[in-house]
């Protein structure tokens, strides 16, 4: 008897809960995916303040539309399957009009089948793999071809390099990374044995054998580097390691594509002074635009000693263009604001112009910057203009025939153009 | 040449030093033209610097490698920057003088900018002071100068080097010396065919990396004789560098086991000893690496000293902690291992969102005290880093001192007591309550001391001892429970094995297989490599 | 002999809440599912597809929590693994899933899953052969954990692997299994894991219809295992396992074979875990080697701790129950949620050691004691 009644206000109170009400739309809201707990916090909560910092920003200006703006915060805990459980929330609960989040590969895939069902709109602002064009997000971080490859010509033309260590932390982006690089550096002559790739799980931790098969590859007579997609954690003992055994920026160069501002700054830099690290943004650019940014940033966390980074540009960019393309459709409806996101263009903070094309990817320049003391990063060389990003390589073979295009008439965002086909799309 | 000239300016310059001239050595033109250079263009102005100015200008370089040369803005005057009680100073290149006087304020931030290198004017500049410093006075010197030069020799350096090898006196860098010029010879395709095979016979024992790679392209050569002699110089050298590098493997292993150690010694004590499951050990070792951190910014200036007091600090703060938890959380699970398992995993979480809401989910940085960075260099292809080779003795160090304790005091007698036969030993009058106390707080600091250990390997964040809690536990249930000596063969065993497995499978195939190993190793011994004996076993 | 059976149909008993469980369940089901497809979105009772897609994956923790009570509750096994069999079955399922989008991935390869193409393999690895069966993906589902549990158990319980060493290397398996599965080179996705399912048995996965759908058969299953799993606590099988969990040695002194119970019974549990994994995937469109991570299987034993280990009604109460106050808090406050939730183990370890029904219990032995009467005509 009792047991029937306590499970049932159970339910009740529990049904009644999660479904809360939602407002009407006096504002506009703009959803926020980042992880505040579990491993990715470290990360993603920096962008989540970022956000919140815009918001705040956009609604001193008067908001959009004569609307404020209201940021709505939920935190999927770096648990992947809970980022498609939070989106479906921030969708279908709170009505969102916008999501900014997901960091890791795995969260954002968790949360795009959310997306396309609900058609949603989301903003990824972090460096990734590629190999995808949804017609409900936009990449503003920088596909592999805007940090990789610029990277390796780099170490090419300006260092000599002939040899390549490309060492990552075992998931798809470091994968995908690597296998476009070999089939890139293959292309220009570089012998399959003068490549060593390796691969070691997240976190590791005890780097002495890899370093030291890294040190005997690199000194064999010909010039080496290190392309390094090692994620997170597993950086410090790395760089740890790589000092104690002696190896300096100008035996072995490390060129490292997941290290920026916020991963040194847990990092005595003293032993890596030189290593590299390829962007689309670093906190050292000088200009004005960037100079205003890190002020109100600093202002807005109360630390003096915050750090900005790339990923950090990728969401002012973003949010920056959709404040614009809001505006320019009049209206916060997906399709129209989907289409007037094309073409938008955005000062970036680094002086130049970006722009969004057809594929959903930014144009934006590549930046090479080498490690400083004081944990900040030095340009030491920049692509002349800005770089298109690449929705698909054409380095790989299954991708090479495919393009992103989201105008008409081919509105797909994985066209073949030798099949003139589209794959797979639910819409 | 021009190098003999820098020796006798350098003699001069000895001869007038006294005279405090605040004369910088290098014209100003020059270092105005250092100062306004964009860095892509720097190179050829360091090129002129060197070229007048020779071994004048290595205070000059050396405090443009290390990154410390700033220019004041108004004066654009050249200073080198340096550290007094903290503070940033800024000295007069040559002379070594504080340039505003050191009852004076320094530079703020905003009169002076650095003066950046990068990777390319680092490689130049390594060699232009390895150049000027083959005639250092100090022998050690002198032998890193021509080793570093060795990588590239141009007709410029073999010219000095020859100049220099019949007048030096010291063994070794003769030696070196010699080596260089053997290089040169057997480069040499002008030269009769016996001196270079000659030469070659004396490059074979060496193990420089650089004489290697002149091996092997010498393996191309059109002489059908000096390849045969190359071929068979590397084969020797291949023979000894495999000799080593089993060395260097084993070294790897026994490194990683004496992590495996400390990570679980104190594991050890709590749960052989003890037989208490502490899901929190892992937190106990974070705990250590988190007083590491803060020791180091309360003596910001003393990192070298910092580690001796981290470490009973840091067994302080861990052990205090852990007979809090045993006071008040384990005592009154007592004979339920199961639901202390459970209650010390909560008292994990707790933990580390304690850390993280104090120190920020950001991982925090532990510098290495300067004894403890770089590597002791053996030959040129072993090496030892220097870290794990303290931490390695360290391990053992604390493994020793912990048997002891458990052999030879009064409070280990009772530890085994009460391990032994609890209620016997409480009708002995052993007061069991206070030993359980004392037992876990002593894992627990024994944890911490491990923190510090490995807060100078790792990140120090609130993750830290989650990586280490499946690892400690493997250990100690492979070792076999209750035995201190089975831990330390298991924590080497297991390292080494892993290592040795690393090569062939990689890092993630190794780490599976070991933990598969050791499933399938306790259903076939279920007490592990030293089984508990005696009567209380059961 | 009446006398046992009163003693087993009391205190611990599992029968007497089997019928209103059943019907409850059943009941809240059909109504959340009616309320989502018939009444119209702005309706006050109107139940979100969201808060379906919500309650569905509660119900499969629940099964989860059911399997893990099953031996830690019944036969006081800690196993600290169970994710992996979780995990295992949604594997399987996630396969089949993985398998039915065929040539409409964004590559158009007509066998082959995106990350295969992606990284450039040429063929289906044998594993996957057969998985584009839904009859034989969900015999995978439920025969791999349950072969693993087989052959671990029957290692460990024959060499009497007990205790605190049985939970550790029990943790130590999920552990190698999450290194195992986050390596690319296995063919299960590495990190990403396998995910952007389109359709079940030709049911579009996004069609409300089709997670109601999922929602009731998960709650239908739940109700199954939740009545074949006390019809077998309590035979005499169950009874033998009783006696194993409180006196192994006695019990096996008496002649029973304790090892063959306990392999029984962990198998029936990892087929259990492996049924909630496969129907968990369906419904979060995800699965991916975070479920293998050990920190998972522990938070699995405290909902059981929370709910009344020992009480198969416990059990499904304390997952629900601290899923949903999971739900809730780390929308709320983030932070205080691992304090939360690390305080509740240590008071849930100190202070109710029996959980949620043993508060339900004494207060139940209370009103016994009470009107002794209407408790008779309670329990007739």
């Amino acid at each position: 008897m009792k047991l029937k009644t306590l499970a049932s206000a159970i339910a009740l109170s529990g049904a009644t809960l999660i479904a809360l009400p939602s407002m009407a739309a006096d504002t506009i809201k703009v959803g926020v995916l980042h992880s505040l707990s579990g491993t990715m916090a470290i990360s993603e909560t920096t962008l989540k303040d970022t956000v919140l910092m815009m918001v705040e920003d956009q609604n001193k200006k008067g908001g959009l539309l004569g609307k404020k703006l209201e940021a709505v915060v939920v935190d999927p805990a770096s648990n992947w399957p809970l980022f498609a459980e939070k989106g479906r929330e921030l969708l279908e609960q709170e009505k969102v009009d916008v999501i900014f989040g997901s960091w890791t590969s795995v969260s954002r895939k968790s949360v795009l089948p959310v997306l396309e069902e609900l058609n949603g709109l989301m903003f990824y602002p972090v460096q990734y793999e590629g190999e995808e064009s949804s017609k409900n997000v936009f990449y503003t971080g920088a596909a592999p071809n805007q940090q990789a490859i610029p990277a390796v010509d780099y170490l090419i033309n300006e260092l000599g390099v002939e040899r390549f260590v490309l060492a990552g932390t075992d998931y798809v982006y470091p994968r995908t990374t690597n296998k476009i690089l070999e089939a890139y550096l293959k292309a220009k002559g570089v012998a399959a044995s003068d490549i060593m790739i390796n691969y070691t799980p997240f976190g590791h931790s005890d780097w002495q054998s890899i370093v030291s098969d890294v040190k005997k590859f690199g000194s064999e007579g010909k010039k080496t580097a290190v392309v390094s997609t090692i994620n997170g954690d597993a950086n410090v003992p790395f760089y740890k390691e790589l000092g104690n055994q002696g190896i300096s920026a100008e035996d072995i160069p490390v060129v490292a594509f997941s290290v920026g501002e916020e991963e040194l700054s847990g990092l005595d830099t003293g032993p890596l002074v030189g290593h590299l690290a390829a962007w689309n943004y670093f906190q050292s650019v000088e200009s004005d635009a960037n100079e205003e940014f890190i002020t109100k940033w600093k202002a807005f966390t109360k630390d003096a000693n915050r750090v900005t980074n790339d990923p950090m540009e990728a969401t002012y960019i973003g949010f920056k263009m959709w404040a614009n393309a809001v505006t320019e459709a009049g209206t916060t409806d997906v399709d129209a604001v989907e289409q007037a996101m094309i073409g938008q263009e955005t000062p970036n903070l680094t002086g130049g112009v970006a722009v969004m094309n057809k594929n959903h990817h930014l144009s934006k320049p590549v930046l090479i910057g080498e490690i400083q003391d004081d944990g900040q990063f030095e340009v030491v060389w920049s692509t002349d203009g800005v770089v298109a990003g690449d929705a698909w390589s054409d380095f790989l073979p299954g991708s090479k025939d495919l393009i992103s295009d989201w105008t008409a008439p081919v509105k797909c965002g994985n066209y073949n153009t030798k099949t003139k086909a589209c794959s797979g799309q639910n819409y | 040449m021009r190098h003999l000239i820098a020796l006798c300016c350098c003699l001069f310059g000895l001869l007038s030093l006294p005279a405090f001239s605040a004369e910088s050595p290098i014209s100003k033109e020059l270092l105005t033209e250092l100062v306004d250079t964009k860095l892509s263009k720097l190179q050829p102005v360091v090129a002129k610097i060197e070229a007048t100015s020779g071994e004048d200008a290595l205070p000059l370089f050396n405090t443009l490698l290390a990154g410390k040369l700033y220019y004041v803005r108004a004066t654009k005057d050249v200073v080198g920057q340096y550290t007094l009680d903290g503070d940033k100073r800024y000295q007069d290149v040559f002379t070594s003088q504080d340039v505003n006087g050191l009852d004076k304020p320094s530079f703020g931030s905003k009169e002076v900018k650095k003066i950046r290198v990068n990777n390319k004017l680092r490689v130049y500049l390594r060699k232009a002071i390895a150049g000027i410093q083959l005639t250092s006075k100090s022998p050690a010197v002198r032998e890193d100068a021509v080793h570093a030069l060795l990588a590239k020799l141009d007709k410029n350096t073999v010219e000095i080097i020859e100049e220099l090898y019949p007048k030096e006196a010291n063994k070794k860098v003769k030696e070196a010396m010699g080596l260089a010029l053997a290089l040169n010879v057997a480069n040499d395709k002008a030269a009769t065919v016996s001196s270079r095979l000659k030469a070659i016979e004396t490059l074979s024992g060496s193990l420089e990396n650089s004489v290697r790679n002149h091996l092997t392209k010498l393996t191309n050569d059109d002489n059908a004789s000096v390849v045969k002699a190359a071929n068979g110089a590397l084969e020797k050298i291949a023979q000894r560098a495999n000799r080593f590098a089993f060395i260097d493997q084993l070294f790897f292993g026994l490194s990683l086991g004496s992590v495996l150690l400390l990570a679980s010694i104190g594991l050890a004590i709590t749960f052989g000893v003890m037989g208490v499951i502490n899901m929190a050990h892992g937190e106990m070792i974070m705990l250590g690496a988190y007083t590491t951190y803060v020791v180091q910014l309360l003596m910001p200036n003393h990192i070298d000293y910092s580690i001796w007091v981290a470490i009973p600090a840091a067994f302080m703060v861990s052990g205090l902690m852990g007979v809090l938890i045993e006071r008040l959380v384990i005592s009154r699970l007592h004979g339920r291992p199961l639901e202390t398992l459970l209650a010390t995993f909560g008292i994990s979480l707790i933990l580390q969102q304690l850390v993280r809401t104090i120190f920020s989910p950001l991982n925090r940085q532990v510098s290495t005290p300067s004894w403890m960075s770089g590597s002791w260099e053996i030959n040129p292809v072993l090496s030892l880093t220097l870290n794990r080779l303290y931490i390695l003795a360290f391990a053992l160090l604390v493994f020793i001192i912990l048997v002891a304790i458990l052999r030879k005091t009064s409070l280990g007698l009772n530890v085994r007591a009460v391990s032994q036969n609890r209620n016997m030993a409480k009708a002995m009058g052993v007061k069991t309550h206070r030993v359980d106390a004392m037992t876990f707080g002593l894992g627990s600091g024994i944890a911490g001391v491990a923190g510090v250990a490995l807060s100078q390997l790792t990140n120090v964040g609130p993750n830290l001892g989650q990586a280490y809690i499946i690892d400690s536990f493997m250990v100690v249930v492979f070792g076999g429970v209750g035995n201190l000596l089975g831990t330390l063969v298991a924590a080497f065993s297991l390292g080494i094995a892993t290592k040795f497995l690393e090569p062939t499978t990689g890092a993630v195939l190794a780490a599976i297989i070991v933990l598969v190993f050791i499933i399938l190793f306790i259903q076939k011994r279920p007490k592990g490599l030293f089984p508990q004996k005696g009567r209380a076993a059961e | 002999m009446t006398r046992l059976k009163e003693w087993f149909s009391s205190g611990r008993s599992t029968g007497k809440h089997t019928m209103p469980f059943v019907v409850i369940l059943l009941a809240i089901t059909f109504l959340a599912s009616a309320a989502n497809l018939y009444l119209p979105e702005d309706s006050a009772l109107y139940v979100s597809t969201y808060t379906i897609t919500l309650l569905g994956k509660y119900l499969c923790y629940a099964m989860l929590a059911l399997a893990v009570d099953i031996i830690w509750g019944y036969c006081g096994i800690l196993s600290l693994g169970h994710g992996a069999f979780f995990a295992l079955g949604g594997y399987a399922m996630g396969m089949y899933l993985m398998r039915q989008i065929g040539d409409r991935g964004v590559y158009g390869h007509p066998t082959l899953p995106d990350f295969m193409v992606f990284l450039d393999w040429q063929e289906l690895p044998w594993f996957w052969l057969g998985m584009d069966q839904f009859w034989f993906a969900m015999i995978m589902a439920v025969l791999v954990p349950g072969l693993l549990a087989f052959v671990f158990g029957w290692l460990a319980f024959r060499s009497r692997v007990t205790g605190v060493y049985l939970s550790i290397m029990t943790q130590a398996l999920t552990y190698a299994l999450l290194l195992a599965f986050f390596r690319n080179e296995m063919g299960f996705g590495g990190n990403n894991g396998l995910t952007d399912f389109k359709e079940i048995v030709g049911f579009d996965l996004q069609a409300d219809s089709t997670r109601v759908s999922l929602f009731m058969i998960t709650a239908f299953l739940l109700a199954i295992v939740f009545v074949i799993s006390q019809r077998i606590l309590s035979s005499r099988f169950g009874k033998v396992v009783l006696a194993i969990r409180d006196a192994e040695s006695r019990s096996r002194f008496i002649g029973y074979r304790t090892d063959r119970y306990k392999v029984w019974l962990f198998v029936y549990s990892a087929v259990i875990a492996g049924i909630a994994g496969a129907l968990y995937v369906p419904q979060v469109g995800i699965i991916n080697p975070g479920e293998f991570s050990p920190i998972n299987s522990i938070e699995m034993v405290i909902w059981v701790a929370v709910g009344g280990r020992g009480t198969l009604i416990g059990a499904v109460i304390g997952a629900i129950l601290v899923n949903y106050a999971k739900t809730r808090f780390t929308a709320i406050l983030p932070d205080a949620w691992l304090f939360a939730l690390g305080a509740m183990f240590v008071f849930v370890t100190l202070y109710l050691p029996k959980g949620l029904m043993g508060i339900y219990a004494q207060l139940m032995a209370k009103r016994k004691t009470a009107k002794p009467q209407k408790s008779e005509e309670s329990q007739a």
